[in-house]
C-alpha cells in the first residue's frame, strides 16, 4: 500500500487511461467519443513524461555556461542513454556537476502530440460531414436513420 | 457603443505580439522549450483571434487561403529539401554536418534552423486551413445575434 | 544477367530512404497540384521510382545480405536506422508494386467516385500513405513504426471518408475506424513506452539484444509485449479487434479498398512478425505462452467465425471483407505455431493473399463502374455481360478457395504441413473447414454470375458492357501473377523461407519438432 504513495503518477495515469477508454465506449455522443480518445492520449503522454525523471535531475534545457566559443551549442556531446529513474543515471561530459532528466521522452511525446491533434482534427472533420449528412451526432439517431437507409439499399 | 468595442481594441493591440511571440518561440527553441510545432501553432492563433474577433472574410482577406496552401507545400518542401541537399552533398539523408564539413556543429545549427522553419510554415499553414475548412461551412452569425 | 548492376549506385544506397521520402514530399506537392491529370502522373512515376527502387533493394538484400541505412549520419542506437533485410524487402517490394498496379485501376476508378475539386488531394492523401506505408516496413526504430503507422493510419482514415460521396455510409465507417485504429495506436505507443522503460533504447536490435541479456527481462517486458500485440492486432484485423473492417471495405472508393486490402493488414502482420520475433525472443516463455495459447486461439476462431458470417451477407464487398479477416486468421495460425515451417506459410500466404484480394476486389470495382452493383444477387448473368472481367474475378476466387494449381492452393497446403508437423491434426481439419466454407461463399458469388441470365430491365436483357482497359489490366495482370505462383513458386517459398529462418536461427528452435 505504501507503494502505492511513492508511484502515485502511475496510479494516476492509469486511471486516466481506463476512463479515457471508457468514455470512448461508451458515450453515444460522436464528440464525447473524440473527448475520451484525448483523454486517452493525454495519459500516454504523462506515461512518456513520467519515466523520463531521473531523481535529481533538471530540465534537460542545456544551461547557459556550456556553450562552446563559436557560439553554437555544443551537440556532438549530447547523448543521454538512461532509461527512467531505475535505470543507470548518466551525465554529460563536459558538465559533471549538472544532472538532466532525460530530454528522449520529451521529444516522443512532442510527436505524438502532433499525430493527437490530426487525428482529432480528422475526426471533428468526419463529425462535421456526419452532422451535415444525418442531421445529429448522436449515435443511436444516426444508428435509426442508416437502417432505414440499409433496408432501401436492399430492397432496389 | 457597439458592444465589441473593448475585444477589437485589445485585440488589434494583442495580435502583431502573439505574432511576435511565435517568431520568439520559434527562434529561441535552439535554447529551450519551443521549436517549430509550437510556433506555427502560436502564429496561426493570431490569425485565428483575428478571425473570431472581426470576421471570417476579414481574416480571408489578411490570410488568403491560396497562401495557406502554398504555404503547407513550402513547408514540407522546406524541410525535405533540406534532406535532399544533403543527399546531394553526399551524405545521407538529414545529415546537417555535410553542410559545413570541417565544422560540422555549424552545419546542424543551419540545418536544424532550416527544418525548423519548414515546420513552421507548413504548421501554421494546416492549421490555418483547417481553420478556414470549419469556419467555411456554417453561416456566419452577425453582430446583433451574440 | 547481373540485374543489380544496372542500378546506380547511389540509388541502392540511398535507397531505403528514397522510397520513404519520394512519396511524402510529393503528397506535400499535392496541395497545389491543380488539375488531376498532372496528379495521376505524378503518383504514378512516384510509384514507379519506388518500385523499381524496391525491387532493387531486394536484389541487393538477396544477394548481399541486410543493408543498414543511418538516418541523418546519426550511428545507432543514438540514431535511426533503415534496415532492409530478408523480411522487409519482398514487403517493400508487394506494398510499392501493388500501389503501382492499382494505379492505373485509379485513372478511371477515382474519375467516377471522388468529386472533381478533391481528386488531386485524394492523391496526396494516397502518397502520403503509400509512403507512411513503407516507411513502416523499413524502419528499425520502434518509435519510428509508430509515427509512419500513424502517418498511414490518418491517411487511410482521410480515403475511406472520401467515399462519401458515393455512398454516405462513408463517413460513419471512416469514423469508427478513426477510433479503433487510434486505440490501437496508442496501445502500441504504450507498448513501446514499457520497452523503453526495460531496456533504454528505441532501436530494435538494440532492444533485441538488451532483452536478451536480460533473458527476457521483468514484468515490464511482458505488459509492453501483451500492449504491442493487442496494438498491432488491432490494425492487423485480429478476430475480435475486426469490427472497423468490414464497414471500412465496404463503403471507401474502390481504388481505397484495393490497396487497403493488398497492403495495410500486411505491413502489420510484418511488424507483428518483426517484433514477435526479432525484438522479442522465443526463448523468452512468455512469448511462446502468448502465442500459442492466445494468438493460436484467436486465429483459429477469426478463420472460423469470420468465413461463416461471409456466408451470410449480401454484399459482395462485404463478403469479401469478412473474407479478408478470415485470411488473416490463416496467417496468425501460422505464426502462433513459432516454427519455420509456420512462419513460412504465413509469408507466403501474406504475398499470396495481397495478389488474391488485390484481384478479387478490383474485378468488383469494376462491376460496380459499369453497373452500379454490389449485390450478389444483382450479379446474374454477368458471365454474359462481362465476360473478362468476370473470369478474372473466377481465377482470383479460385485461388482464394485453394484449388491446386493456383496461389492460394500453394500457401495452404504449405500451413497445412506446419499444421501437421507441430502436431496439432484438429489444425488441418480447421484449414480444410475454412476452406469448404470459402468455397461456399465464393461458390455462391460464381454459381450466380455463370449459371442465371442476366436481367431484363425495361424489357430488353443487359447488353454486354466490358469494363475499361485501365481496369482489366490491373486485374488481369494479378489473376495471371496467381497462377504463375501457382504452377511455380519457388520464388516466393523462397523469399518466404529466408525470411523464416532469419526470424527463427536455426539453432534455437523451441522443441515440439
Amino acid at each position: 500500500m505504501l507503494e502505492l504513495f511513492s508511484t502515485f503518477n502511475y496510479a494516476v495515469i492509469i486511471i486516466l487511461m481506463m476512463l479515457g477508454l471508457y468514455v470512448v465506449f461508451a458515450a453515444r455522443n460522436l464528440i464525447k467519443k473524440l473527448v475520451g480518445l484525448s483523454v486517452f492520449q493525454t495519459s500516454v503522454f504523462l506515461f512518456y513524461i513520467s519515466i523520463g525523471k531521473v531523481s535529481g535531475g533538471q530540465p534537460p534545457i542545456l544551461v547557459d555556461s556550456h556553450k562552446t566559443e563559436d557560439g553554437h551549442a555544443s551537440v556532438e556531446s549530447v547523448q543521454v542513454a538512461a532509461a527512467g529513474d531505475s535505470a543507470v543515471q548518466h551525465s554529460l561530459h563536459h558538465a559533471p556537476e549538472v544532472l538532466y532528466s532525460n530530454p528522449l521522452p520529451h521529444v516522443l511525446i512532442l510527436t505524438a502530440i502532433v499525430v493527437g491533434v490530426a487525428t482529432l482534427a480528422i475526426g471533428l472533420a468526419l463529425t462535421v460531414r456526419i452532422r451535415e449528412v444525418y442531421g445529429s451526432i448522436e449515435e443511436d439517431e444516426i444508428d435509426r436513420i442508416d437502417y432505414q437507409y440499409n433496408l432501401e439499399g436492399v430492397a432496389k | 457603443m457597439n458592444p465589441h468595442s473593448i475585444l477589437r481594441v485589445v485585440s488589434k493591440f494583442l495580435i502583431p505580439f502573439i505574432a511576435v511571440f511565435a517568431f520568439y518561440v520559434q527562434f529561441h527553441g535552439d535554447f529551450g522549450p519551443g521549436g517549430g510545432f509550437q510556433a506555427g501553432v502560436i502564429l496561426a492563433a493570431s490569425v485565428i483571434l483575428y478571425a473570431l474577433i472581426f470576421g471570417l472574410d476579414a481574416a480571408k482577406k489578411a490570410v488568403p487561403p491560396s497562401w495557406v496552401r502554398i504555404g503547407m507545400m513550402i513547408g514540407v518542401l522546406l524541410y525535405g529539401g533540406t534532406g535532399v541537399a544533403t543527399w546531394m552533398l553526399g551524405g545521407e539523408f538529414l545529415n546537417y554536418g555535410v553542410f559545413t564539413p570541417d565544422h560540422p556543429s555549424h552545419g546542424q545549427h543551419y540545418g536544424i534552423l532550416l527544418v525548423e522553419l519548414g515546420v513552421l510554415f507548413a504548421v501554421a499553414s494546416v492549421m490555418l486551413a483547417i481553420f478556414y475548412a470549419f469556419g467555411s461551412r456554417q453561416a456566419e452569425l452577425s453582430d446583433e445575434d451574440w | 544477367m547481373d540485374l543489380l548492376s544496372l542500378f546506380p549506385s547511389w540509388f541502392l544506397s540511398h535507397g531505403a530512404a528514397l522510397i520513404v521520402v519520394l512519396p511524402l514530399l510529393a503528397g506535400g506537392i499535392m496541395a497545389v497540384v491543380p488539375r488531376e491529370r498532372m496528379a495521376w502522373i505524378i503518383t504514378f512515376i512516384v510509384m514507379l521510382i519506388c518500385t523499381v527502387g524496391a525491387f532493387g533493394l531486394l536484389l541487393s538484400v538477396m544477394s548481399q545480405g541486410a543493408i543498414s541505412y543511418h538516418m541523418g549520419g546519426w550511428a545507432p542506437p543514438h540514431g535511426i536506422a533503415y534496415v532492409v533485410d530478408a523480411l522487409s524487402a519482398p514487403v517493400l517490394l508487394l506494398i510499392s508494386a501493388m500501389a503501382l498496379i492499382c494505379l492505373f485501376y485509379a485513372w478511371p476508378s477515382v474519375k467516377a467516385e471522388v468529386e472533381p475539386k478533391k481528386r488531386a488531394p485524394f492523391y496526396g492523401a494516397f502518397l502520403i500513405c503509400a509512403a507512411g506505408l513503407l516507411g513502416m516496413v523499413v524502419t528499425g526504430d520502434a518509435f519510428n513504426v509508430f509515427v509512419f503507422l500513424e502517418v498511414s493510419s490518418i491517411s487511410t482514415y482521410v480515403l475511406v471518408g472520401m467515399g462519401a460521396s458515393r455512398d454516405r455510409r462513408a463517413l460513419r465507417a471512416a469514423y469508427n475506424y478513426l477510433i479503433l485504429g487510434s486505440i490501437g495506436a496508442t496501445f502500441f505507443v504504450i507498448g513501446i513506452g514499457f520497452m523503453y522503460m526495460e531496456t533504454g533504447t528505441l532501436n530494435m536490435a538494440d532492444m533485441a539484444t538488451i532483452l536478451d541479456g536480460r533473458d527476457g527481462g521483468s514484468r515490464v517486458a511482458q505488459v509492453g509485449f501483451a500492449f504491442i500485440v493487442i496494438g498491432l492486432g488491432l490494425k492487423l484485423a485480429m478476430f475480435p479487434l475486426h469490427m472497423w473492417l468490414p464497414e471500412a471495405y465496404a463503403h471507401s472508393p474502390s481504388f481505397v479498398t484495393v490497396f487497403l486490402a493488398s497492403t495495410a493488414t500486411k505491413a502489420a502482420l510484418y511488424l507483428m512478425l518483426r517484433f514477435a520475433f526479432t525484438v522479442f525472443d522465443l526463448s523468452f516463455d512468455y512469448v511462446v505462452s502468448i502465442m500459442t495459447n492466445l494468438v493460436l486461439l484467436v486465429a483459429v476462431a477469426g478463420m472460423i467465425f469470420a468465413s461463416l458470417q461471409a456466408i451470410f451477407l449480401t454484399d459482395v464487398r462485404r463478403i469479401l471483407a469478412f473474407s479478408s479477416i478470415a485470411q488473416v486468421g490463416y496467417m496468425l495460425l501460422g505464426v502462433s505455431l513459432v516454427t519455420v515451417s509456420g512462419i513460412t506459410a504465413s509469408y507466403i500466404h501474406l504475398i499470396n493473399h495481397a495478389i488474391i484480394k488485390g484481384g478479387l476486389f478490383l474485378a468488383v470495382g469494376a462491376i460496380w463502374y459499369r453497373f452500379g452493383i454490389t449485390r450478389v444477387e444483382d450479379f446474374r448473368g454477368l458471365s454474359k455481360t462481362m465476360p473478362l472481367t468476370m473470369s478474372a474475378f473466377t481465377i482470383s476466387a479460385l485461388s482464394l478457395i485453394g484449388v491446386p494449381l493456383t496461389a492460394g492452393f500453394v500457401s495452404k497446403l504449405q500451413l497445412a504441413v506446419a499444421v501437421w508437423e507441430k502436431g496439432y491434426g484438429w489444425g488441418v481439419a480447421v484449414i480444410l473447414i475454412s476452406s469448404i466454407l470459402a468455397l461456399i461463399y465464393m461458390g455462391r458469388i460464381l454459381r450466380v454470375a455463370y449459371f442465371d441470365e442476366p436481367p431484363v430491365i425495361n424489357g430488353e436483357v443487359v447488353a454486354k458492357n466490358e469494363a475499361p482497359l485501365m481496369m482489366l489490366i490491373p486485374m488481369w495482370t494479378l489473376a495471371i501473377l496467381s497462377i504463375v505462383i501457382g504452377i511455380n513458386a519457388d520464388w516466393v517459398v523462397e523469399a518466404a523461407t529466408r525470411a523464416a529462418e532469419l526470424l527463427i536461427p536455426v539453432q534455437i528452435i523451441k522443441g515440439g519438432l
